[in-house]
């Protein structure tokens, strides 16, 4: 513990020297890190932006284009398409992966002795790369040859072609999204759990709760603001979904499983249209934008912070 | 009572078992599938083991998966952005942590709002700078961006502001200068922090793909999940052969989580419970 005279005594010696000038040292810590995010995230960013107003193919000279790539945007049907490719893949794999991890997190919970094991096994998916889970899962979903199908037919299931039907592709991707990303969400919804001190769970034993009554009126609330967080960059992460599409699918069958980040790498890095790409790259950016900030604010009707 | 905490006890467990056994089937299919041949592949019903374990299939990839030089580069590109990253970010996080300066949480207001931008909106003017630097199809266009990160920051300054105040005081009146707090104390008491942020750094870059996609060409230049990628798209069938290299290109990361899997739960909790 530092007492009062000497917090007074080192107010007076910051004020003096200059070795102790914070805001100078301040700027100077930051310095290395504020060029890098700057130069590679900022200027980057406002360079989108510009571009997006001009049709530019990088070999010829940019030609100045207002606004007409984003209204050319909004009249291009496969954009339409692939944007709500886009909200299907989001709305399937958030809540889906969401629900299924918290069932598993209160469940390992409980698992006191195995929980080390099992957290390992579930966190296994997360730590490999996308690629190769990808090309793993495309040879599970193999209709005539793959893992799925055959287990599917023990129970006396004829399983769909997955992968080259237009139905079944994209719920075949969120399939392989949630997998891979559970041990995460587990991993984040165990931590906030363990927050939650044992005595509550102990009066509302006493006062004879249910198991289920104490999930929905102790667990659920208190765990909001984890159940928030991870919603909140599950969205993020899930509208920039690619390396999975980019494997397993291309985009097809008839573009049933094209997104908007594989619509723009095919404009930007096949066709080289940078402006048109640079335009679906902003409006990815302000659809992010505008979904993570209506869930902030969404959040004061059902997060409790705090214990 | 006790019969119903039985039950749920044996219902826990059920749930938990045939989670787990739905996580390690892939991983298991994908071992199976590398060690037979072409033609015991596609049979139905599929067996665990053909005839015999051929793992001549990984000696056979050499030529269309040269694992040790994906390996090398994946190696040399994710050693030095975990090393910057380091770095920079604990810097930052301490002026983020400790030191006030004007505009000083409008700074980190703007590095939080970074998190939300997608890689694919700043990936094209990159793509040009980089071309600009002539810095296409080199390792330098992965690693210079990638010694940098928001997340990174944001992360050591939670972990800083754990750290608590009574510590650098006493320094202070010692007449230490911040970066003397920074090196003695904060650096070797955030050893858990650093690792943490260190292990996420290192997957990250090891397992990114897109970057690699862009920006490199050259088979000599690829990483590891940029080369299985391609090989992919060059043998899409061949599953004997695509399995044993996805097997060798999961290993070296398993094998790091396996050793330090308190660092990788850490860094989630870490970043996901102050946020």
């Amino acid at each position: 513990m530092v007492t009062r005279p000497l917090r007074r005594k080192l107010k007076k010696r910051k004020v003096k020297g200059i070795a102790y000038n914070e805001v100078l040292w301040g700027y100077l810590f930051l310095l290395p890190n504020i060029v890098g995010v700057f130069s590679f995230i900022f200027f980057p960013l406002v360079i989108a932006l510009g571009l997006s107003f001009f049709k530019w193919d990088i070999l010829t000279p940019s030609v100045f284009f207002g606004l007409k790539n984003y209204i050319k945007i909004f009249q291009d049907i496969t954009f339409l398409k692939v944007f709500r490719n886009t909200i299907y893949y989001v709305a399937g794999t958030v809540p889906l992966g969401i629900f299924i991890a918290l069932i598993f997190a209160v469940a390992l919970n409980r698992a006191s002795r195995l929980i080390k094991l099992y957290r390992a096994i579930y966190f296994l998916p997360v730590v490999c790369s996308m690629i190769a889970v990808a090309i793993v899962w495309q040879w599970i979903y193999n209709p005539e040859f793959g893992f799925l199908n055959f287990v599917l037919s023990f129970i006396g299931i004829k399983g769909p072609k997955w992968l080259s039907s237009t139905q079944w592709a994209m719920p075949a991707l969120i399939i392989v999204s949630i997998w891979k990303g559970l041990g995460f969400n587990i991993v984040i919804f165990l931590a906030g759990l363990q927050g939650i001190p044992d005595v509550y769970y102990e009066a509302a034993r006493i006062d004879g709760a249910s198991a289920w009554n104490q999930f929905w009126r102790i667990t659920l609330p208190l765990l909001s603001s984890t159940t928030f967080f991870i919603t909140v960059i599950s969205v993020i992460s899930s509208f920039q979904i690619f390396d999975q599409v980019f494997i397993m699918t291309d985009g097809g069958p008839a573009r049933s499983t094209s997104v908007i980040v594989h619509y723009l790498y095919q404009n930007a890095f096949l066709y080289f249209k940078m402006g048109y790409a640079s335009a679906m790259g902003c409006i990815l950016f302000a659809a992010i934008l505008s979904v993570t900030l209506i869930q902030v604010w969404r959040a004061k009707t059902w997060v409790h912070y705090g214990i | 009572m006790r019969k119903e905490q039985i039950y749920m006890r044996t219902f826990v467990h059920i749930i938990l078992a045939f989670g787990a056994i739905t996580m390690i089937a892939p991983f298991i299919w994908m071992l199976s599938t590398s060690l037979k041949s072409l033609n015991e592949v596609f049979v139905f019903p599929p067996t665990l083991f053909g005839e015999s374990l051929r793992w001549n299939n990984y000696l056979q990839i050499s030529d269309r998966f040269p694992f040790s030089i994906f390996f090398l580069n994946s190696m040399k590109i994710a050693v030095l952005v975990t090393a910057g990253q380091l770095f920079t970010c604990s810097l930052g996080g301490y002026s983020f942590a400790r030191l006030k300066f004007p505009g000083r949480d409008i700074i980190f207001l703007l590095y939080l709002a970074t998190l939300m931008i997608p890689y694919f909106v700043i990936v094209i003017p990159i793509f040009i700078m980089m071309r600009s630097f002539g810095w296409v199809d080199t390792h330098y266009a992965l690693i210079v961006p990638g010694l940098f990160s928001a997340f990174g920051t944001f992360l050591m300054k939670q972990f800083f502001l754990t750290i608590p105040r009574e510590l650098e005081d006493a320094a202070k009146i010692d007449g230490c200068t911040p970066f003397g707090i920074y090196r003695r104390i904060f650096l070797p008491l955030s050893k858990p922090a650093l690792a943490a942020l260190g292990i996420f750094t290192f997957m990250w870059s090891w397992n990114d793909f897109l970057a690699p996609l862009i920006f490199l060409n050259t088979i000599t230049k690829r990483t590891i999940p940029l080369g299985l990628a391609v090989m992919q798209g060059l043998y899409s069938t061949d599953w004997p052969s695509l399995m044993a290299a996805s097997v060798l290109s999961v290993m070296p990361i398993i094998i790091v989580f396996l050793c330090a899997q308190e660092f990788f739960v850490k860094g989630i909790t870490l970043s996901g419970l102050k946020a």
